[in-house]
């Protein structure tokens, strides 16, 4: 899983072709004719979402489908957002203590794992990536009673807890790898000043541990507020995130109103959105550092 | 205290909250998980404890497995992994492959390739449901629409309607969403090749062709491997796209997952427990050879 964490690097050097320049020109031609092919089909979703979520009831003829609204209206984004504000304001309850929880474990146990190791510490490192790639379909059953039997209101806190728990095995691996890329002489340096373990990784790992909490958190806020699958079991519509609204939103009564579920679709998406805008550069990092859950 | 527990008490102690979390939430409830499945846990009355259940241990196990219906549901995981999996990786190394070279404003096609994974499967299954209308001719909107106005209606189908391959029409959505995590893997891949490598080649005389076939393939496996694991295993559990799109009970796009949620909302535990267990011994079948590949490629 290394390889999964090496940055794009920078770009090679124009080849020097052996092909005519003209043959040259005519490939370049077209791999930007290809490229932009993808963007195209890469966003005919995002024009259907936003062009949709502007139109009126008398848009709604399956022959304009495709067409531009007759008139513009933000009808369905109220709609929507009187629908979803509150269940956006739980996700963010859930999503900011969740992400800060895990990504502070993780990279306790990257920094254990990766230069404060013991015997066996890659056999407990597996043990714990492991957690990654089960199926939580295979633990929903007894989870549900287990947080029933901790007492964990549904709802946010509950999704709380699991998303702290099953974000570990991902914010480890992420801390672990770059922790490893830290050289060892800085551990050992630290170590002959007499700092102990603590005191090591609090003095010297973590200041520079900023870029890898940067990926970390994209990836944990992400992913727990995509998360449908737990949320669709641990919460209801009236205590749930904003996929599990969005969900009853697009199936509910408004069933044939693909105007206000396109607009909801895009004001949930909004946050991971901006996320991505904003933080675009990790946003790569953190996609290359490993899984998705779901 | 003894020596030992002097150099492994200390990190293990830093370790302890994870570990403990991490064998009471993963490898205890997979064991409570697979007792659920011994047992004809199949009513709410016992599922809330108000009656009793006994240990029939395979039972349920045999009886699922010869049902149409989960059989079906099977069938519709192979079809929707092999699909999904082959489209993520010929996508992902074709956009990887097609910016590999320099290319003007790659930084913007890679964040446009990579911007559907921002998006939850919830929220694109809203758009895909209806570009994957089955509606036809007059009646067509979405992508059906769309082959009639450019003049494809030949492509028309009923997508994710249809019995045997509807589910294929799932893998779609997923593809998008998901080629551009597969290219941004490859691109890494592609980048992480020393130009030395490439140039020794070209000094040999390799062609193009033995150039990729001998040296950039071999050195691009390893990330194919994690591709393949990642998307694979994703795939396993995939349930919140098909939620989204189709209907939960639908037997057109039912696949383990879903089934699993459908027996746990009619309180039938022992049935959703096994089906659980089989995701996960599919998934573990494929995921544990790998993390012991890993980490012996690491001890080197």
């Amino acid at each position: 899983m290394t390889t999964l964490l090496e940055p794009i690097g920078k770009k090679t050097p124009p080849e020097r072709s052996a092909t005519s320049p003209a043959r040259y020109a005519a490939g370049r031609t077209a791999r930007y004719a290809m490229l932009l092919l993808v963007v195209i089909v890469v966003l005919i979703p995002v024009y259907v979402l936003f062009v949709t979520s502007f139109k009126g009831a008398g848009d709604a003829s399956p022959a304009r489908a495709w067409a531009l609204p007759t008139t513009w209206t933000l009808e369905n984004w109220q709609t929507a957002w009187t629908t979803l504000a509150p269940a956006i304001g739980r996700s963010l309850q859930m999503v900011i203590p969740s992400t800060i929880i895990s990504a502070f474990l993780g990279s306790l146990n990257g920094f254990v794992l990766a230069r404060w190791r013991f015997k066996g510490a890659d056999i407990v490192f597996t043990l714990i990536l492991f957690g990654m790639f089960i199926p939580y379909q295979a633990v929903m059953i007894p989870l549900n009673q287990l947080v029933l039997n901790l007492g964990i209101p549904n709802g946010i806190p509950s999704l709380i807890l699991l998303h702290v728990v099953y974000g570990i095995p991902i914010t480890t691996l992420i801390f672990r790898n770059y922790y490893m890329t830290v050289p060892h002489s800085l551990i050992e340096a630290a170590r002959m000043d007499g700092a102990g373990m603590l005191r090591t990784y609090w003095n010297v790992l973590l200041p520079i541990s900023i870029p890898s909490f940067v990926v970390v958190l994209i990836w944990q806020f992400t992913n727990a507020w995509n998360d449908f699958l737990f949320a669709v079991f641990f919460s209801s519509s009236s205590n749930g995130p904003v996929t599990v609204a969005l969900n009853n939103l697009a199936n509910g009564a408004l069933l044939q109103n693909y105007g206000v579920s396109m607009a909801g679709a895009l004001l949930a998406s909004l946050p991971t959105l901006l996320v991505y805008i904003i933080l675009g550069k990790y946003f790569v990092g953190g996609l290359m550092s490993g899984s998705v859950k779901g | 205290m003894s020596k030992t527990m002097r150099r492994v008490g200390p990190p293990l102690l830093l370790l302890a909250p994870s570990l403990l979390l991490l064998g009471v939430f993963v490898y205890g409830l997979i064991a409570a998980n697979f007792q659920m499945s011994f047992t004809d846990n199949h009513t709410a009355a016992q599922a809330t404890g108000q009656a009793p259940a006994a240990a029939v241990w395979f039972d349920n196990y045999t009886a699922l497995l010869a049902t149409d219906a989960f059989q079906h549901s099977l069938l519709n995981l192979l079809l929707f992994t092999a699909v999904f999996l082959a489209g993520t990786m010929a996508m992902g190394f074709g956009w990887a492959w097609l910016l590999e070279k320099p290319v003007k404003g790659e930084g913007y096609f890679r964040s446009i390739y990579l911007f559907p994974m921002a998006v939850s499967f919830v929220a694109s299954g809203v758009v895909w449901r209806w570009l994957l209308n089955s509606n036809q001719d007059e009646q067509a909107s979405g992508l059906n629409r769309l082959f009639q106005i450019i003049g494809l209606d030949f492509l028309q189908n009923n997508w994710w309607n249809n019995v045997t391959f509807g589910i294929i029409a799932i893998a779609i959505p997923a593809i998008w969403q998901l080629s551009g995590y597969v290219m941004a893997l490859f691109l890494a891949g592609f980048r992480g090749i020393p130009d030395e490598l490439r140039e020794a080649a070209r000094m040999d005389g390799a062609t193009e062709l033995q150039l990729y076939r001998h040296v950039l393939f071999p050195q691009l496996s390893p990330v194919a491997l994690s591709a393949l694991i990642i998307i694979g295993h994703m795939s396993l559990k995939s349930f919140d796209l098909i939620m989204s799109i189709s209907k939960p009970a639908n037997y057109q796009t039912k696949v383990p997952a879903v089934d699993m949620y459908v027996f746990k909302s009619s309180f039938d535990y022992a049935n959703a427990a096994a089906v659980g267990a089989i995701l996960l011994i599919i998934v573990a079948a494929v995921i544990i050879p790998y993390l012991i590949h890993t980490h012996r490629e690491e001890k080197r």
